[in-house]
């Protein structure tokens, strides 16, 4: 997948674009599996709200001079042996879970789309966690604004 | 879609975003690579979630992943856009002293 043009790439342009063809290739993966709310919110977050903030975020700390946008990477090797042992430990683990044991997986009845039932349950069990998440990203977002405007003293202006 | 699959791909997802997070030197590199861990997990969920026949907990508990990673990002990319303006580089070697 593109995730890999992600980690071999060095400039960072090409890893946003890329990036955006990983977040529609897992939104696809949503739908298969049923879960077309959340497909539809990984698309709108993050096609439209994280990767435009990305490209900003790349246009603004670096000099447009013309030349591309290089990140090089460094300890290659011991990171690459962290990852890969990480994704052999990951590996061996799945493949000798007996996922089968589990009593609430019923692999022959695939939940099919249930968008009624995802909004009733998310607006009657889970409303607590759902203002608390509303109210966190207010904040987090008049926080990110607060830290990257210019700060602005009383009687003063715009530094 | 077999479920060994799914978990394998939130497996492989997960550990190039930590190849991208240890390896690269720029932060807004680092922040990609982020991103690309919580969607692993976001897989992960969602695989176990769409299993269950009678509960959505995954698919909930997967919104609530892709908010704050949006409000993440909004604050990750804000500092970096800080950073920038008083160092003048966004190479995280090159930023090494804390008293502003």
């Amino acid at each position: 997948m593109s995730a890999l043009y992600i980690m071999l790439t060095k400039n960072i342009l090409y890893a946003a674009f890329a990036l955006i063809l990983t977040f529609i290739g897992v939104a696809g993966i949503y739908v298969f599996l049923g879960a077309e709310f959340i497909a539809v919110t990984q698309i709108l977050v993050y096609v439209g709200g994280i990767l435009i903030l990305l490209v900003f975020g790349i246009m603004l700390t670096n000099r447009l001079s013309g030349k591309k946008v290089i990140s090089s990477a460094y300890n290659k090797i011991m990171g690459f042996i962290v990852a890969g042992g990480l994704f052999a430990i990951l590996l061996k683990g799945i493949l000798e879970a007996n996922f089968s044991a589990l009593g609430w997986i019923d692999k022959s009845k695939f939940s099919d789309s249930s968008i009624p039932a995802f909004g009733l349950t998310l607006m009657t069990d889970y409303v607590l966690v759902f203002e608390i998440i509303g109210v966190l990203l207010l904040l987090a977002l008049i926080g990110a604004v607060r830290i990257a405007g210019n700060v602005r003293k009383e009687g003063e202006d715009g530094v | 879609m077999a479920f060994d699959h799914l978990l394998f791909l939130g497996a492989l997802l997960f550990c190039i975003g930590l190849f991208v997070v240890v390896t690269r030197k720029n932060a807004i590199m680092v922040l990609i690579g982020i991103e690309l861990m919580l969607n692993a997990a976001n897989i992960n969920l969602i695989a176990f979630s769409s299993f269950d026949p009678n509960a959505l907990q995954g698919q909930i508990f997967s919104l609530f992943i892709i908010t704050v990673a949006a409000a993440e990002a909004a604050v990750g990319l804000s500092i970096v856009v800080k950073v920038y303006k008083y160092f003048q580089t966004a190479d995280l070697d090159k930023i090494n002293e804390l008293k502003g």
